[in-house]
Parts: structure tokens; sequence; C-alpha cells
């Protein structure tokens, strides 16, 4: 303890912080410890586990990387990035045109859709044709007059419930985890999320009454789903993950991997 | 959940949470010290500053104080935080371009971060210190042709400490509670931190917030019993 | 720098937009925790065992422990007491739904702590002689306190009010913590929007400056008022 501490008063006080990372392999990995099971957790045994972390390990053993998990809260990760704190991002970053302005993408690793759950009292939403006439179709703004629904600041649920729920009070939360909390609460009425989060979260909450309301149809604003987020110059990494992405999903282990968490096709058309 | 499954979850066998509070602690009280260590260093130049005879030092020191006192600690934290690795990066760019690739250190940057923070504080409470040390001992050091060296090993520092200690004391104790700060960045295994990873995971949010609140409780009883320790011998020849 | 400034000018109308929640969280709990600082100052000093460690055990704690911790505490704890119980239905629910009032409940109870401990050593200070004096005068021991004490002790301690005042000022920013969107919170939300880290934080920070500068000025102003008695006449 000692030693650390002298370790960081000096390695402050001399402004040395930069130490270089010259070594070839080496790619760390920015992941946020709100957990949001079952893709990334952190559990009491300080271990990150979910279907994430197993996949992240294959593509590194694909790869022939040494991968290190560094944990950065979710709105500091693409900052993070950018600054080469990290190399790259696995942590469920939606593919959106917004992000890619600063950032660049690997292929989509999964993709599922949008869910939003309720407490006991809310009604279920139903579905109506998006006003823009294109022919999709949309969460009916009009069952969600009035009512409060929270979503997770920065996130492409976010963007839906601001651009289609203008009679709702959109809450903004800082984390999942906490408009969970607050839907627990009765504070919130619904709560717009990833589906498979959704569905874990409804299952460990259905004695407290919280339940499915609709599974959102697709968008463009949700994107075609998840991808590693990379530095915009870093197209050798790029190139790896993408072949690492690809020789897994061959391989069958992906499948392997996706079967410990899911019933369905996690990946996506 | 009954009391007894509650407290379970506090265990410290491999699925409790008890090693996490205790891993939390520790690292609060490291952040505390390192960043209590830089604001010590920061304080002292800065009263030296705006003690000294020059203008330009006298008002480099003023911003300082006055922007640190203005600026809520979450903000400057996060700009100092984000900063730190730009900053760097700018100077070491300055240098050579090899430094492109480099890593900073979180423990690091939010260690500076809070020492800048009280550095300004603690610039206050010196420099009201070292006023505290009555002129005519200095000028009487002076006149013995000591030199401003050995004047302010000798007269000013060891006094100033007696001056200086409850003031330095209420700034620990403001350390370690803004340390707590640092769980909002996310990656720090704080105390405060380990409290929102515990609940959020076992949704016992009142039981666990409550631990890492007993927690920072027991820091502050056992720092305010240190201090009381040392004001007593910084003070034993004068009673 | 054009793409900065362009930014700045962007951003800075949705903040100031944010500056009267700021400001209310202030206030409000400036108000309420100053006027809970009262009964903890009084029974801190109180002659019975049951009021005095009460109190000083209340002060101890509201100090002793991080204000965050606090603030997670109050909304999260609390809100895990709620559902299914006769709260969710009563008129009160609509405002034990929003995290503002949480803010408020914590701020205020925090700075009742800080105050209440101001507060105790203004009592303390309070000259023994005018009390002796207001005695010789027949006062009772309500009115002696009403009249002489507390007046002079709020005197006493309004210059570390101010300061304290300022510090809650600028620790209301943890509100955007319990989803209350105020200056610092509306600041964060568009770093994330705009993925930029400087600008949003250095445009908060001017605000909080102007606020504090302003917020100044007036207890200035309050000191002055309560001191007017003091001031050579004009």
């Amino acid at each position: 303890m000692f030693k650390s501490i002298i370790k960081s008063a000096v390695v402050v006080a001399s402004l040395a912080l930069a130490t270089s990372a010259i070594a070839k392999d080496k790619i760390r990995v920015g992941i946020s410890p709100e957990a949001y099971p079952p893709f990334t957790s952190l559990n009491a045994k300080n271990q990150w586990e979910g279907f994430e972390i197993d996949l992240l390990a294959a593509l590194c053993k694909q790869m022939d990387a040494d991968c290190k998990i560094v944990s950065i809260a979710w709105d500091g990760l693409i900052p993070a990035l950018n600054g080469k704190k990290i190399d790259m991002i696995f942590n469920s970053m939606s593919i959106t045109d917004e992000r890619k302005k600063v950032i660049d993408f690997s292929d989509k690793y999964y993709n599922s859709p949008a869910e939003i759950i309720g407490t006991k009292d809310a009604p279920n939403v139903t579905v109506v044709d998006n006003p823009d006439g294109k022919g999709g179709k949309i969460a009916n703004p009009a069952d969600l007059k009035g009512k409060t629904i929270g979503v997770q600041t920065a996130t492409i649920h976010a963007d839906y419930a601001a651009k289609y729920f203008k009679d709702a009070t959109v809450k903004v939360y800082d984390t999942a985890d906490n408009h969970n909390a607050d839907l627990v609460a009765g504070r919130i009425d619904y709560a717009l999320l990833d589906s498979v989060a959704a569905d874990d979260f409804v299952k460990a909450n259905a004695a407290k009454g919280i339940g499915a309301k609709l599974i959102v149809p697709a968008d463009p604003i949700f994107g075609v789903g998840a991808g590693a987020g990379l530095r915009k110059n870093d197209t050798k990494l790029k190139d790896k993950i993408n072949a690492a992405i690809k020789a897994v999903r061959a391989s069958g282990e992906y499948d392997a991997i996706a079967k410990k968490y899911f019933t369905f096709n996690i990946y996506g058309d | 959940m009954d009391q007894a499954s509650l407290f379970s979850l506090l265990s410290f066998g491999p699925d409790g949470w008890g090693m996490r509070f205790v891993e939390g602690l520790v690292v609060t009280v490291e952040v505390s010290v390192a960043a209590y260590c830089i604001s010590l260093v920061l304080g002292l130049i800065g009263a030296g500053a705006k003690l000294s005879n020059s203008k330009v030092a006298r008002g480099v020191a003023d911003l300082y104080t006055t922007l640190v006192r203005a600026l809520p600690e979450l903000l400057l934290l996060l700009l100092i935080y984000f900063s730190g690795a730009d900053a760097i990066k700018f100077i070491l760019s300055l240098i050579s371009e090899d430094f492109d690739d480099f890593e900073i250190n979180p423990f690091a940057a939010a260690v500076a971060a809070l020492g800048f923070i009280g550095g300004a504080y603690m610039t206050e409470v010196m420099r009201g210190a070292i006023l505290s040390i009555p002129n005519g001992q200095i000028e009487a050091a002076k006149a013995c042709g000591m030199s401003r060296f050995l004047i302010l090993r000798r007269v000013i520092l060891p006094q100033m400490l007696r001056y200086a200690l409850p003031g330095m004391g209420n700034l620990w104790l403001s350390a370690t509670k803004d340390s707590s700060l640092i769980s909002v960045l996310g990656n720090t295994q704080d105390l405060l931190f380990m409290g929102y990873r515990a609940s959020a995971v076992t949704k016992h949010y009142g039981f666990f917030y409550s631990v890492a609140a007993i927690l920072f409780l027991a820091i502050t009883i056992i720092s305010m019993i240190v201090i009381k320790m040392l004001e007593a011998r910084v003070n034993r020849g004068y009673r | 720098m054009d793409e900065s400034l362009a930014l700045f000018i962007e951003i800075v109308p949705t903040l100031l937009a944010a500056v009267p929640v700021t400001l209310i969280l202030t206030f409000l709990s400036a108000i309420i925790g100053n006027t809970l600082a009262l009964p903890v100052a009084v029974g801190s000093l109180s002659p019975h065992f049951y009021l005095r460690y009460p109190s000083l055990f209340y002060i101890f704690v509201m100090r002793g422990t991080p204000l965050l911790a606090q603030t997670y505490l109050i909304y999260y704890g609390l809100g895990e007491f709620f559902p299914g119980t006769w709260v969710q239905k009563s008129f009160l629910w609509p405002y034990l739904r929003d995290g503002f009032w949480y803010a408020i409940f914590a701020f205020s109870l925090n700075t009742a702590g800080y105050t209440g401990e101001i507060l105790r050593g203004a009592i303390m200070a309070v000259p023994k002689g005018e009390i002796e004096a207001a005695r010789a005068f027949g006062f009772s021991s309500a009115l002696i306190f009403w009249r002489v004490t507390l007046p002079r002790a709020i005197q006493i301690c309004l210059p570390t009010m101010t300061g304290e005042t300022i510090l809650l000022l600028k620790a209301t920013s943890l509100a955007s913590l319990i989803t209350v969107w105020e200056v610092m919170g509306t600041a964060r939300q568009i770093q994330k929007v705009t993925f930029r880290v400087y600008e949003p934080l250095i445009a908060a920070g001017i605000l909080y400056i102007l606020m504090v500068f302003v917020l100044t000025r007036l207890m200035m102003i309050v000191e002055r008022r309560i001191n007017r008695h003091r001031l050579a006449p004009a």
C-alpha cells in the first residue's frame, strides 16, 4: 500500500505519468463497470463475466493478442479511446452515425432489438405506423402520453425516446442500472433498453411486478448492432478484429458461447 | 430479505462483498493520502507565492485559489482528469513525436486532480499560519545572520505547524470525503464505488450504501483521534 | 478553435436554462437546512443528555461521511422501501418520484449538520456579559435566547455561513448523479452527446464562477445590513 502511495505521488509530482506502451500485441479494452448482464458485469470476486467477456476472450485468442480490460465509466469510454487510454471499446456499443463521426467501428458482433418494460400498473404498449410515412413501425407514442419513461443517457434508446415520445416525460439516467432501480421503486412507469438486458432484468424482478411491454420494431436510429469501438486511424486493429469476428463465427465458437447465455440468435440476421 | 442473509452478502467468502469493501477502504485511504501529499506541496508553494514580493507569483496564486474555490469539485475533477492526459501529451509532443502512444494511470490522474483541489485550500491555511508567526522572530533570525533557507527550516516551518495543524486536520478530513467523488469516474475501486457496485448487483441499495457510509465514518473517527494526538504533540511546549 | 467557439455558442443557452435548477436547489436547501440547524445547535448545547447526544451524533455523522454517499443512500435507499406501500398511493408520491426532492432533502440534512456545528460554536461565543445584562433586565430565558443569544450568534457566524452557502452551491453539482439535471449534469450530458470533453465543462465552469461571484456579493449586502448598527453613521 505504501509503495503505491509513494509511487503515485512521485509519478504525479514529476509529471512522468507517461509510460510508453510499445509492446505489440497488447490491447487495452475499455468496458464500463456498470453491471450490464448478461453482457458484462463485474462480480464480487472482482472478475469480469458475461457474453461479451467470453466473446472477447475468444477474439483475443484468435488475434493472438494480450487483452487487458480497463474499467472506465460508460460516458468516459469514447474520450478514453481517443485519448489513447484504451485501444478498443467492447461494451455493447451500438454502431451509430453520430458515434461514427468521432470513432470507428468493427463489424457488428451482435444485434438485439430494443424493448420497453414497465411496472405492474403500466399497460402494454402497442405499435403504430411511423408518421414519416416510409412504411416503418414505431412504439405508439399515444400509449406513453403523460407517462414517465427512463432511458440511459447517450444511447440509441435515449435518441429514440427523444425523437418519438414527445408527450411523455423522458427521464435520462447515467446508467441502465439506475433506471432499473427507479423502475422497481416506481419512480418511472417504463424503461426503454436493450431487449436482452431487459429480459434478464424482468426475470429477476418479475415478483416485483416488472414486466415486458413491447419489443420495439427496428428503426434507423437503432443502427445495425453492437460493434467494437476503435480509433479512427487504427485500421490495423480494425482489420484484425473483423477477421477474428469472421473466424469465430465460422468455427462455431461464437455459437457455442452464445448458447451459454441466449436461447435465440443473438447475432441477428 | 432478512438480516442474517443481508449480512451474509457482506461476508469475506468468495461470494461476499466483505473483501471488496476492505479493498475499497484501502483505495480510498491511498487516494486520500497521495492527494493530501500533493496538496501539501502545492499549499507550501502557493503560500510562498502569495507572500512573495513578485506580482506575477501573487497573481498566479490568487487566480489558483479563487478558481478552485469557485468551481465545484466534481467539475474540477473531471476537467483535470481529462485534461491531465492531453496536457502531458502536448508537453511530450513538444519534446518528441515518439510519445504518441502512452498510458495514463487513472489512479494517478484522479490523485493529481484531488491534490490540485486540496492545494488551493492548503495555500490559505499555510498562508495564515506563516502570517501568525511573529515578525520579530524572523527579524531576529535575520539579525543572527541566518540564511533565508535556514530561517525557513529552523524558524518558520516548526512554528507554522502549530498554527496550521487545525486547518490541516480539517483539510485531511475533507480529502477523505472528497476522494469519494472519484467513484464517478467509474474506474477507481474506491469505497463509495464498491457501495455502488454491490448495491447495483444485489439491489440492496440502503444496506450497502450504509456500509460504505459507516466505513467513511470509521476513517473520520480514526483521523480525529490521530489529529488530536498530533495537536497535543506540537503544542507540548506551550502549556 | 472556430469549432470550439461554435460549440460554446451552441451549448450556452442549454446550460443557462439549467441555472435556475442549480439556484433553486441551493436556496431551498439553504433555507431548510439552516432552519433545521437551529434545533440541532440548541439540542447539542442542551443540559439534557437525551437531546445533547443525538444532536452531537447527528452533526458528527453529517460531517463525517461524504455528501455523495448521503445522497445515494437517501435516493436509492429510500427508493427500496416504497414499492407496494401506501406511499405510492399518497398525494406525496408525485414528489417522491422526482430526484429533485431527494436532492433537496439530502442537501438540507447535510447543511443542517454543518451549520448546526457552526451555530453551536457561535452560541457559545456570545459574550456572557450580554446575557447577564439581559437577565438583569428581567428577560425570561426564552426571551434572552430569541432577542439576545440567537441574533448575536447569527451575527458572529455570518461570515462562515457565507462560505458555507458557496460550498452548498458547488455541492448541488452532485444532484446530477441522481437524475437532477442542473448545470453540472447538463454539461455532462452535453459531453456525452457531443463527445467533446472540454467545452461543456469550461462553459459550466464560467457559469459557476459567475454564480459564486453574485452570491458572494449578495451575502456581503446581507452581512452589511445585519451589522449596520456597527457602521459609522454616514
